[in-house]
């Protein structure tokens, strides 16, 4: 026992003047006079840059112009510090942490624990092997998620819902995108579907909940195929265009074809998901659409990672890959595409439903483009491919700005921010996806 | 058949505002295959740029005339320094990535500048003062043509001649054709490509502020949402046009300009934006290559 | 020596421009046959149509044998203008010149990958992952391993392939393209950047392939010490024609295919 704290305590040890010494390099390499001169430079032509539309405010109305002098010091001083480290991390990106700092740190691995997945991914990759501590996690992630509704209030219940509606969003967009490799800008297109096929059927013919969610899958993926269809031949950006051309035709339609989805004013009055014919409170009805969100979510993630080990995942990530040599393998880049287009669509349609039946009213106005781009982004951020990624992801995309509320006006701008520096430093997010491991029957012929 | 003629002149207007925004795209494309998707925006921010200066300026009542050279010129000058600082940020370290990575951040580029400007300025439509004076000389026909549509006109047609001779005679135009051509064999003859792409979205930027000063004043509002749906019609007319080809991109871009008059003049106003996506999603679905574009096969 | 594939005056244009013009080929059971000419003379191109990924201008492409190693020279079938999917499921597999393999997906995955025209779990047998989707499964890694052993590179198995040197990407290729089960191999200068020792391997690899799985193979080769000694036949090319064809000792002598090679400035 005592061999064991004394290991952890030199490991702490370690770890601490790693880190320090990690640091002394990093101001070392921030007090080179190129840095300082490069850092200063940046950050005027920032201020240069945004001089214009930060300082002045022009009121047109009444005629007077407000400067705001100070945004654009806080803008340079920011600028000056970024850049820094932009240059820091790219050169790291291209010629590796040596030659960035010029040095050896004493354990690099710890620089690289920072950057990459070195120690950290070491040490989390170690403990995912250990089967106990995989059923330990299970287990008590199983607990919280129960418990969850009942320990914290019905506003932290809603946009808990909230966060599992878009993990089963990203979800269903990571197997066109992470997967298969085709970047799909109109997505919404299909959750706006899933919506207005509840509030249809429901207004029209009186169809409950749970007769439409199948409805509304089948009917995702019925557009999936039907928009899949004529952007088969497309190269990639392409694609997206296309594909952000049929969202925007969809929402607006909707918004102008007043006689059928009551334009811009939208439907009211969507009435919530049915508990065998019991009418339930407003408290009841939120933690019930909690754990129609969960279970939701578990079926999503046990077909999604059954599709990404299947013959036909291979076959979608082939494609992402190489799109001539998957085909001269034998596979039909139609069939697979569709395939994946539809299954996509399906999740999209799914939560369609439940969108309206939890917020009981929709209009276009919550399938805009940026909708989209809000879950490409949970996509991006988690990582193309993974499912891990994609939960990690939704949460830090749908909960952040619930929970820092300092951020919420900037929201966008930090996606559009994150969007960016994901692209530019790990493009293959913050879970970077592991092929599958397989046994093999040794000798066996 | 004076309806006609309304119509016909509404498209040719917008027509050539869609050709301003649209020449960005098709040089950027041309020479690194990418769709600048944060073009759109700084066509936006170039309308920004002049509404602040122009109304500065008139504060210090200055005359009609320099107010308008001097917004526009500022507007051009800054224009052309985002794009290049954009370019600098979001694309070049991209060069080498997988062609999806720098689409998305170019996405994320046009979400950041877009909010940038709602954030600084505001979210709601400003009133954008007439730049442009009343011509003694058109106000015969001034039921037909309104000055600020002549001088969209014009202003397209010396913008376009200009870009093309640009292109077909001087150093930099001959090093972008040949960077488009072949990025590697134009590095292997001395060509610097990074200068050249730089100069590529210096242009594209400075004629997309131009346009943004225009339309704006004409239409007489701004918002900071402005640059999406314009980019991306100006995007369908580049490619309607043929992608990579600059007289396809006029061309594509008029095309698009009377589509969009005739449609909603004939048909239904509600339907604008839709009638220029569906010919987006038709032209890419059947045409791909364009009306001036060649085909290529994808080399193996 | 029964004919398995037969083309015949195959044309290909590019715009003006005659890639292909008029070419005849025909690959005989169990051969090796090796297509060879300078740069841009039209090989690859070649491959790009009896692989399907360019559909010719002209001319026929006949094959007259299936997967499972029968011949039948009687009821030849044509494949002109077939998707590339279509062609290797009919067994005509192929590598190329500039290696395109699955670069994120591992090694044995990458073989795997061949094995899925030959195998047909669907979505619901994916999802419920029933007995005869596991059997499947199984037999999927258990032949892609074992071709994977015949190219020498089980011990990579579960690496990533852009990680694997460049001579066992080669090799990687052709295990991926035999794992489709093709009668006939089309090899796009499979000895390219590699060195003697791994070029001498792959002379063995070929000729194990030829003799031990039975399978035709055709070949785009610069190497010419590889060509001489692995092929019983060689097609020469040059500006999109058909040159010269014989046993390698003709080619070797043969005045023409010397002149298209050293270049000499006289007309033709």
């Amino acid at each position: 026992m005592e061999t064991v704290v004394a290991g952890i305590k030199s490991s702490f040890k370690n770890i601490y003047t790693g880190v320090w010494d990690f640091i002394n390099l990093l101001i070392a390499r921030s007090l080179r006079p190129e840095e300082l001169k490069r850092s200063t430079l940046t950050a005027l032509w920032f201020m240069f840059l945004t001089f214009p539309i930060l300082v002045i405010k022009v009121n047109t109305v009444d005629n007077v112009i407000n400067w705001y002098w100070a945004r654009v010091v806080y803008l340079g001083v920011t600028v000056y510090f970024v850049s820094f480290f932009w240059r820091y991390f790219l050169e790291v990106k291209e010629h590796g942490i040596k030659a960035a700092l010029d040095a050896d740190p004493v354990d690099t691995s710890i620089a690289d624990g920072l950057t990459d997945n070195g120690q950290m991914g070491a040490l989390s990759a170690r403990l995912m092997a250990n089967k106990k501590f995989k059923t330990a996690l299970g287990i008590s992630l199983c607990a919280f998620a129960v418990a969850f509704p009942f320990m914290f209030s019905m506003y932290q219940t809603n946009i808990m819902t909230n966060a599992l509606m878009y993990i089963v969003l990203g979800l269903g967009l990571n197997i066109v995108v992470g997967l298969a490799g085709l970047l799909d800008l109109g997505y919404v297109a299909f959750y706006a579907v899933g919506a207005y096929c509840y509030a249809l059927l429901n207004l029209h013919f009186g169809l409950g909940f749970w007769a439409v969610l199948p409805i509304g899958a089948v009917l995702g993926a019925t557009c999936g195929l039907i928009l899949g269809f004529p952007v088969l031949r497309l190269r990639g950006d392409y694609l997206a265009i296309v594909t952000l051309g049929f969202g925007e035709i969809i929402r607006l339609v909707l918004q102008n074809w007043n006689e059928f989805s009551h334009g811009p004013s939208g439907i009211a009055n969507i009435p919530r998901p049915g508990f065998f014919g019991i009418d339930l409170s407003l408290k009841s009805s939120i933690i019930y659409m909690y754990f129609i969100m969960i279970g939701l979510c578990l079926l999503t993630i046990f077909v999604v990672n059954r599709l990404q080990h299947s013959r036909i995942g291979r076959a979608w990530v082939a494609l992402r890959e190489d799109e001539i040599a998957c085909q001269a393998m034998g596979i039909d880049k139609t069939k697979i595409k569709l395939t994946a287009f539809a299954l996509g669509a399906t999740w999209a349609g799914m939560v369609g439903v439940v969108f309206a039946a939890k917020s009981t009213f929709i209009n276009p106005e919550s399938f805009t483009f940026m909708e989209s781009a809000i879950i490409l982004m949970i996509v991006v951020l988690g990582g193309m491919g993974t499912i891990v990624g994609v939960i990690i992801g939704a949460f830090m995309v749908i909960l952040t700005p619930e929970y820092l509320r300092g951020i919420g006006e900037y929201r966008m701008l930090i996606f559009g921010a994150t969007m960016v520096i994901m692209m530019v430093f790990r493009p293959q997010g913050i879970i970077t996806s592991v092929r599958q491991k397989y046994k093999i029957m040794k000798d066996k012929t | 058949m004076e309806y006609f003629l309304d119509l016909f002149l509404g498209g040719l207007t917008r027509g050539s505002i869609y050709a301003l925004i649209a020449l960005g795209y098709t040089m950027v494309y041309g020479i690194i295959e990418l769709i600048n998707f944060a073009h759109g925006e700084i066509y936006m921010i170039g309308a920004f740029i002049a509404l602040i200066v122009a109304s500065v300026l008139t504060m210090y009542g200055l005359n009609m005339i320099s107010i308008l050279l001097i917004a526009s010129i500022v507007a051009v000058i800054y224009a052309a320094a985002y794009g290049l600082t954009i370019e600098k940020i979001a694309y070049k370290p991209l060069r080498k990535a997988p062609r999806l990575s720098p689409l998305i951040s170019a996405i994320g580029m046009s979400i950041l500048l877009q909010n940038y400007v709602g954030i600084a300025q505001t979210k709601d439509f400003i009133p954008f003062p007439n730049l442009i004076p009343e011509f003694a000389f058109l106000a015969p026909y001034k039921d037909t043509i309104r000055s600020s549509e002549f001088m969209i006109l014009i202003t397209t047609a010396i913008v376009m001649v200009f870009l093309t001779l640009l292109i077909k005679f001087t150093k930099i135009g001959k090093a972008m054709r040949a960077t488009a051509q072949d990025k590697q064999m134009a590095m292997l003859v001395g060509i610097d490509i990074n200068r050249v792409i730089s100069f590529t979205f210096v242009l594209g930027s400075s004629t997309a502020a131009i346009g943004g000063v225009l339309i704006a004043s004409h239409i007489g509002q701004i918002n900071f949402y402005i640059g999406f749906i314009a980019g991306i019609k100006a995007f369908t007319a580049a490619v309607l046009g043929g992608i990579g080809s600059i007289p396809g991109a006029v061309l594509g871009s008029l095309v698009l300009g009377w589509t969009e008059s005739f449609a909603t003049g004939y048909i239904s106003s509600d339907y604008e934006d839709v009638f220029a996506f569906s010919l987006l999603v038709l032209i890419l679905i059947f045409k791909p290559e364009g009306l001036l574009g060649k085909s290529t096969t994808q080399k193996v | 020596m029964e004919p398995i594939l037969q083309v015949k005056n195959l044309t290909m244009d590019f715009g003006g421009l005659r890639a292909i013009d008029n070419v005849d080929l025909e690959v005989n059971q169990g051969e090796i046959v090796a297509l060879i000419g300078p740069n841009g003379a039209g090989k690859t191109t070649f491959f790009n149509c009896v692989t399907g990924i360019y559909s010719p201008t002209m001319g026929d492409i006949m094959i007259s044998a299936d997967t499972s190693g029968s011949v039948t020279p009687d009821t030849p079938k044509r494949i002109n203008g077939l998707k590339p999917n279509r062609i290797t499921e009919l067994g005509l597999a192929r590598t190329f010149q500039n290696i395109r393999l699955f670069a994120n997906m591992s090694v044995l995955e990458n073989v795997m990958i061949g094995r899925h025209c030959r195998s047909n779990a669907n979505i619901a047998g994916a999802v419920f992952r029933n007995k005869k989707t596991r059997n499947e499964e199984e037999e999927i890694i258990n032949t892609s391993y074992q071709l994977l052993k015949d190219v020498g590179l089980e011990q990579f198995a579960n690496e990533l392939s852009k990680n694997l040197p460049y001579g066992a990407q080669r090799r990687l290729e052709i295990a991926r393209a035999l794992a489709t089960d093709p009668f006939l191999l089309f090899l796009d200068e499979p000895a390219a950047g590699m060195n003697p020792l791994e070029t001498k391997e792959l002379d063995d690899l070929i000729k194990k392939i030829q003799l031990e799985k039975r399978i035709s193979i055709l070949l785009i080769e610069h190497d010419m010490r590889l060509v001489m000694s692995i092929s019983e036949r060689i097609y020469v090319v040059d500006y999109g024609k058909r040159i010269a064809h014989g046993a390698p000792e003709e080619i070797r002598n043969n005045p023409k295919v010397i002149k298209a090679y050293l270049g000499e400035d006289a007309d033709a």
